[in-house]
């Protein structure tokens, strides 16, 4: 047995730590906070070993094959673990700065009345973390990839009970929900592009790639487009940089660490993994060092006006990412990860004695005042210094452009969809998928043409319920069985494709449907206790009703397809049937994964987060 | 009837209602609900409820907890309802422990403002607030963005005004927007017609709503205004302006999102909006509850007052002092006082606000502006510069701008975030003092000298005196010495041991400072104090006005760390040998009961074992005070309750558990009550301010107090806020006010009554803090030790209910038992 076998301890000490830190005591803080300090401590001291034993051995680059999830013959789920250099850095930077945080935050938080919470998401959010840089495939770094936009979700929404920290939780959910999506394309076109699930160490063999990529050029850029889509919004590039300082609402060390440093460097990570496919497309590698730049220079300015700390020191955060996205596509990888560690302490140092702030830079104030110290921008024509400085303000409207752009477009198209309530669902859509099934089944009596576009019809009507459930103002039921039945028409939709097993839809709607069950049986409950619950506004029930609030968390993570269901393989399993010529099935298809997981976050949101409806006034003042 | 607005009227009255904090490093206490306290207590606080939504006592579940844990006495209750309720009392009884009682009702404010959500689906606040917040923020801005607001010469709406004229992007998305911006003529009313239309008697209510939908910001604009001083970095803005245009973002968030298919909002106001200053109804569950915090207070009060009157063996003083020590009334002191009077038998103690009457501007070597230390409402017309080398400050680049720029960050963020690691590393194993370290012991320098003395040559500074005139300094430390009764028996050594904390991450560290001070340390003044006191030109003058400080006796400044529990004495004053080992003597004393002190503390925090060895504790509460990552370096003024204004011997042998106020009083030297008012004027505002923003803050932790300090983000070094887009957070943060017990402070004196009621009577803003039961007030009778109460403006005699207090032996045992509040206990160490 080599050293290499023992990679995977990475991931079970995390696994062991978090489970663990789940069934203690809530109020015993010291066992609680003890138990993330040993699990970090363990894996600080381990992954110090370890690399120094890999360095000491000739550094090699090896990847270990783990479990196989699921296979038929053309398909292949199994998580696999690589380790290079790239791993290293990431590896020991990661445990050293989550150690020292665990560690600060053991006094930091004491009395806080969700410490445990903190705890347990934040060993989650490490085992994220682990999965996704130890990951040896994209789908082990999807793995990873979804446990790190869950437990951002929750981390952020920490302060639960407040309005802020959720609509911020919220926000950053949806940002990250793209970049999953990006990377289920990327996957899903790869799979067609090599005809198999090809591991990062294959993508090493640099032939290899070289020659499939002649062939098929432009799904080589559509890959490496999705690729960066994903790492952008993972890493607060333009056009998604807004969603960082906003993510600054838990307490400053979960923010130090997971914000500012750790959590937004993980689309960094993305780019290393992956440079040797993208390595010989020059367009990609120009878009890339473009993106960077612009990112650097927007950002840099917009810290540059930041009146508040943490503000100020995310954009700061996201101008050197921008740089470290310029040294990868330049492949300078060394100097990149070197970049990435450096950057990735200041920040997390400098967000956690932020607070310090007031003291030094008053007592500087009152010894070295000068009523007005010149600038750069002083040298600029008045004019442009004024224009420059609001856009600055206004964070080159990034965060509204989302949502004009983007949301609000597709909350418009659910709102006309106002007419849908729960008869007329029933009279129309449920014989619709009934006859839909039925013509599933007798493929023949449809036309060529016509079973060339059924998948694309179907999808769609799945969609427009999902723009539904996504804008839907009232009723919490009526919203939830309309992401289940989405994915209902997915999978029939789907269906139409030829070569389809059917055992495959079970393995994807058996997630769902179980999810769905729960998911109603406890808003059931919930309405039996509390009376009607609507979703136009927060009603902070998690308070009140945790153990529900628990469950029905879990039935939310079913429905979205997190790594807990069999939903997960089953998603990755529906796409790898949309053809690669079927590019408006699969936008249909990711748009609607994008809005379910959305839309589900958002009932789990209104219904259990924010202020407690019965204490607090409609209109009070929300941003305490 | 046609109803006028008369906006000049409103937004006076408005800026009285709005938190009146000013920037952090100006932290000074005050009454969180200023604006209600021409009403009494209880009827201000309903008041407050039901306009803007405060919770403003316990809830009931808390108190009906409290009184099965014992901490509210069953007798209490039963005579707090008899004389309130009468035969009722049964009823009311009923009504406390087993009353159901439905939430609470919507408050007043923000209903009519609430409309548009109710009638367009708009959420106006997420659409204005983040523009508004970001511009205000960054006009104030003290020092954090680094591309500061380019307009600085003028005013915010001045400012805005040409910056709209001269840029080519809009803080607005539509041209009209900009154009009622920039329509000089134009006025609130103007656009309150257009937003909520032509019923003027509808104004005052929306720009309350609008106003208190964001009370953190609106206050710290109304306080700027109002004290532009308050921030080094000056900036003119009025409140008026900035309703104007938030009233203009308004305007153009409505027409950007709904377009024209907008109503004003008088014509959506089918159903009337109850108004803001209509007539209270009383309701049942706030009298219950006030009713439950008489008898909480009651319950504490009772202890305190027994212990008063309780027989404790008189032990003879010696009549020889070996030293004598000034201290602040700080709540904080009261232990240590008490552990120096057990070392030393011999010596004694004396309380008084810790300017110790010496009012005047700072100015330290080097520093650019003037520090105020005296407190805040007073305006002094001295200046103290120090004297000396100019010392080198230490710096720390991680605050510096340079690492947020992209090609100097590239640079620091591979050299210096590497330090930063290792940094980190070493401040969670091995913390220490460092550059970023709020110091009291930074406030002067041990080794400069002071400017005490009137310089003919050098007369003034910006209109402001630089020291003080002989006369000028006996006046002071005549009245200084009156006021506390020591007027004769001096001993070698007279002590002023001035106060201030030290502590790092802490953007309140102003709050722990003295606030007697304005926020500061006391070390300046006790120093000032002292040496004017031993000019012999003063002590001359003293003698003629028939105080005769003999020459064997010196006065010595010092400086206690409340946070570390150390103490840096200015002994530049003493130079002969035998002083110099009398000091020597004393100084054992001192660190000996700042070992106990640090021990005494340590109780409450729960990092740290009570059961250990003083000297081991001691060394555990300095290093908490330089831990980054401890959010509690000290608990300030929490669970304060009481002021004693009075000898020493009143208070002496009973265990206050270091919730006193201590104000040395000796009534025999002030037959009139001269400087009894003096003591008074300040005593209720200060003491009283301390104790109502502590409630205040504990009761209504979201909308009074700044919540837990964990996601704090400071905005422009004046203000925290949570997260980046949040309110403003005046009030203190939960980690201060979470041991603390929300009682009104009970304010006893030790003189006459009749001689107390005049003296209250004198200034009606003072008497207004009792007659308004604001501040509690008890008489301790000089010769009889009768108690009485006062109440709805008479002293009326007052008997404890509870029939005797637990005697302890020493108080290290005790306070090894639990964390919490421990009742009144007599010490019995004889």
């Amino acid at each position: 047995m080599t050293i290499n076998t023992l990679l995977p301890i990475f991931i079970w000490v995390p696994i062991v730590g978090f489970l663990v830190s789940l069934i203690l005591p809530k109020m015993n803080e010291r066992l609680i906070s003890g138990a993330a300090f040993l699990t970090m401590a363990i894996q600080m001291f381990a992954a110090t070993i370890y690399v120094a034993d890999w360095i000491f051995t000739g550094a090699k680059t090896f990847q270990v094959k783990e479990i196989i999830l699921f296979q038929n013959e053309e398909y292949v789920f199994q998580i696999d673990f690589l380790f290079d250099k790239i791993t290293a850095v990431y590896l020991l930077v990661g445990a050293l700065l989550t150690f020292m945080v665990t560690l600060y935050s053991r006094t930091y938080l004491h009395r806080e009345a969700g410490y445990k919470r903190f705890f347990n998401t934040t060993l989650f959010f490490y085992l994220g973390y682990s999965f996704t840089t130890l990951s040896g495939n994209l789908e082990t770094l999807f793995v990873g990839w979804e446990i790190l936009g869950i437990s951002s979700f929750l981390l952020i929404s920490f302060y639960r009970e407040r309005y802020l920290p959720v609509k911020n939780a919220v926000k950053v959910f949806s940002i990250y929900r793209i970049g999953d999506v990006g990377l289920i394309l990327a996957m899903w076109a790869s799979h067609h592009l090599w005809g198999q699930n090809i591991t990062f160490y294959q993508l090493n063999n640099a032939e290899l790639v070289h020659d499939q990529l002649l062939q098929h050029s432009f799904i080589g850029v559509f890959i490496s487009s999705m690729i960066l889509l994903s790492a952008a919004a993972k890493s607060a590039q333009l056009p998604f940089s807004s969603w960082l300082p906003r993510a600054m609402e838990g307490p400053t060390p979960s923010s130090a660490i997971f914000y500012g440093s750790l959590s937004v460097h993980i689309g960094a990570f993305l780019l290393l993994r992956t440079f040797p496919f993208w390595e010989y497309q020059s367009s990609i590698r120009i878009l890339i060092i473009a993106l960077g730049l612009l990112t650097t220079f927007i950002t840099t300015g917009i810290a540059r006006v930041q009146s508040s700390v943490k503000s100020q020191i995310a954009y700061a955060s996201i101008a050197q990412i921008g740089l470290i996205f310029i040294e990868i596509a330049l492949g300078f990888e060394t100097l990149a990860l070197f970049h990435f560690a450096g950057n990735a302490f200041l920040r997390t140092y400098q967000l956690l004695v932020s607070p310090s702030v007031v003291s030094y830079l008053i007592r500087e104030q009152f010894y070295s005042f000068e009523p007005r110290a010149k600038t750069i921008e002083d040298s600029f024509p008045k004019r442009l210094q004024l224009s420059v400085y609001v856009l600055c303000l206004k964070e080159w409207n990034l965060d509204t452009m989302m949502y004009e752009y983007f949301w609000n477009p597709l909350k418009w198209a659910g709102n006309k969809l106002n007419f849908i309530n729960g008869h007329r669902l029933m009279l129309f859509f449920i014989p619709a998928f009934a006859l839909g099934f039925y013509a599933m089944k007798q493929t023949q009596l449809l036309s060529e043409n016509l079973q060339e576009a059924t998948p694309v019809i179907f999808a769609s009507l799945g969609l427009l319920l999902v723009f539904k459930s996504f804008t839907q103002r009232h009723s919490v039921r009526l919203a939830w069985i309309l992401v289940i039945m989405n994915h209902c028409w997915i999978a029939l939709a789907i269906s139409f494709n030829e070569k389809f097993d059917q055992m495959e839809n079970v393995l994807y709607l058996s997630g769902i449907l179980v999810a769905g069950m729960i998911g109603y049986l406890t808003l059931q409950r919930l309405f039996r206790i509390e009376g009607k619950i609507s979703l136009s506004r927060f009603h902070g029930l998690s308070e009140t009703h945790p153990k529900i609030a628990l469950v029905f968390l879990l039935a939310c993570l079913g429905m979205t397809g997190f790594p807990i269901s069999p939903t997960f393989i089953g998603e990755d399993l529906i796409f790898s049937h949309i053809r690669e010529d079927q590019f408006a099935l699969a936008a249909i298809v990711s748009l609607s994964f994008i809005l379910d997981g959305l839309a589900v976050i958002r009932i789990y949101a209104r219904v259990f987060m924010g202020p407690n409806s019965k204490t607090h006034a409609e209109f009070s003042n929300r941003y305490f | 009837m046609q109803h006028k607005f008369n906006l000049h009227q409103v937004i006076h009255e408005l800026k009285h209602f709005l938190p009146a904090q000013a920037p952090l490093m100006d932290f000074v206490h005050h009454n969180t609900l200023h604006a209600f306290q021409s009403l009494p207590f209880h009827e201000a606080l309903e008041t407050a409820h039901v306009k803007l939504g405060y919770q403003v006592y316990f809830s009931l579940e808390t108190f009906r907890t409290l009184h099965q844990a014992g901490r509210i006495s069953d007798e209490i209750i039963d005579r707090t309802l008899a004389q309130k309720k009468g035969k009722d009392q049964e009823i009311w009884k009923g009504k406390l422990l087993h009353g159901q009682y439905n939430a609470m009702k919507s408050a007043r404010v923000g209903a009519m403002r609430g409309q548009w959500k109710k009638q367009y689906n708009i959420d106006l606040d997420a659409l204005v607030h983040p523009t508004l917040f970001r511009l205000l923020g960054s006009y104030l801005d003290q020092g954090i963005s680094i591309w500061n607001f380019p307009i600085d010469d003028l005013s915010f709406l001045a400012a805005i005004r040409k910056m709209e004229t001269n840029s080519w992007v809009s803080i607005f998305n539509k041209k009209t927007s900009q154009a009622l911006l920039l329509d000089e003529n134009i006025s609130i009313q103007d656009i309150l017609k257009l937003l909520v239309g032509k019923n003027e008697k509808n104004y005052e209510q929306y720009i309350y709503d609008q106003q208190f939908a964001h009370q953190g910001w609106s206050g710290m604009v109304s306080t700027v205004e109002d004290l532009p001083q308050t921030l080094l970095d000056k900036r003119q803005i009025k409140l008026e302006e900035f309703i104007l245009l938030e009233l203009i973002l308004e305007f153009d968030a409505l027409n950007h999102k709904i377009g024209s298919h907008w109503k004003p909002l008088d014509e959506h106001l089918t159903q009337e909006i109850p108004g803001l200053h209509d007539p209270i109804v009383k309701s049942e569950l706030l009298e219950v509850l006030s009713l439950w915090q008489e008898a909480f207070e009651w319950t504490y009060y009772d202890q305190v007052l027994k212990g008063l009157q309780a027989e404790r063996i008189e032990y003879l003083a010696p009549h020889q002092k070996s030293f004598q020590a000034l201290f602040c009334i700080d709540d904080r002191e009261c232990s240590f006082r008490r552990y120096l009077e057990n070392i030393d038998a011999a010596c004694a103690t004396f309380g008084t606000p810790g300017f110790f009457n010496v009012e005047f501007f700072y100015q330290p070597i080097g520093g650019k502006f003037y520090t105020k230390l005296c407190p805040a409402p007073v305006t002094p017309k001295y200046l103290i510069k120090e004297t000396g080398e100019n010392k080198k400050r230490e710096k720390d680049l991680h605050f510096s701008k340079h690492n947020h720029n992209f090609y100097s960050g590239w640079f620091f963020s591979q050299t210096l975030g590497f330090w930063s690691a290792a940094k980190l590393f070493i401040n969670l194993f091995k913390p220490s003092m460092s550059p970023a370290t709020a110091s009291s012991l930074r406030h002067m320098d041990k080794f400069s000298g002071l400017q005490v003395d009137f310089d003919a040559l050098h007369a003034e500074e910006n209109g402001l005196q630089i020291g003080f005139k002989m006369e000028e300094m006996a006046n002071r430390v005549e009245a200084q010495l009156r006021s506390i009764g020591l007027v004769e028996n001096f001993a070698p050594i007279i002590y002023v041991v001035g106060h201030g904390a030290s502590s790092v991450n802490n953007p309140h560290y102003a709050a722990y400072d003295c606030g007697a001070c304005s926020g500061r340390a006391g070390s300046v003044n006790a120093r000032v104090i002292s040496q004017m006191a031993n000019k012999p030109a003063v002590r001359a003058i003293l003698a003629e006005r028939g105080i005769h400080i003999p020459e064997t006796s010196i006065f010595v400044g010092a400086l206690h760390d409340t946070t570390r529990d150390e103490i840096v004495f200015y002994d530049d004053q003493i130079n002969s040998a035998d002083y110099k080992s009398l000091h020597a003597q004393h100084e054992q004393v001192f660190h000996k009961a700042l070992d106990l002190n640090a021990k005494e503390r340590s109780r409450r925090f729960e990092s740290i074992n009570s059961k250990e060895t003083a000297e081991s504790i001691h060394e555990k509460i300095r290093i908490r005070s330089v831990s980054i990552f401890e959010p509690r370096p000290e608990l300030n003024h929490a669970t304060n309750a009481l002021a004693i204004v009075g000898r020493r011997e009143l208070s002496k042998g009973l265990f206050l558990d270091r919730r006193s106020f201590l104000n040395s009083f000796d009534y025999r030297v002030d037959p009139t009550g001269e400087y009894l008012f003096g003591i008074l004027k300040a005593a209720a505002p200060v003491c009283g301010g301390i104790n109502l923003e502590y409630y205040f803050s504990r009761v209504d932790g979201e909308k009074l107090g700044a919540g837990t300090k964990l996601p704090h983000n400071v905005m422009g070094l004046f203000g925290v806020a949570n997260g980046i887009d949040g309110d403003l957070r005046p009030g203190l943060p939960a980690q201060m006010t979470e041991v603390h017990d929300p009682v009104r402070l009970l304010l006893i004196v030790e003189h006459f009554p009749e001689v107390i009621l005049k003296t209250i009577q004198k200034a009606s803003d003072t008497y207004e803090w009792f007659i308004n039961d604001w501040v509690k007030l008890v008489a301790v009778h000089p010769e009889t030790q009768a108690l009485f109460v006062f109440e709805a403006g008479a002293f009326t005699p007052y008997v404890p209910l509870i029939k005797s207090l637990e005697v302890i032996k020493d108080v290290e045992s005790v306070i090894e038992r639990h964390q919490e509040n421990f009742p009144v206990y007599l010490i019995n160490q004889y």
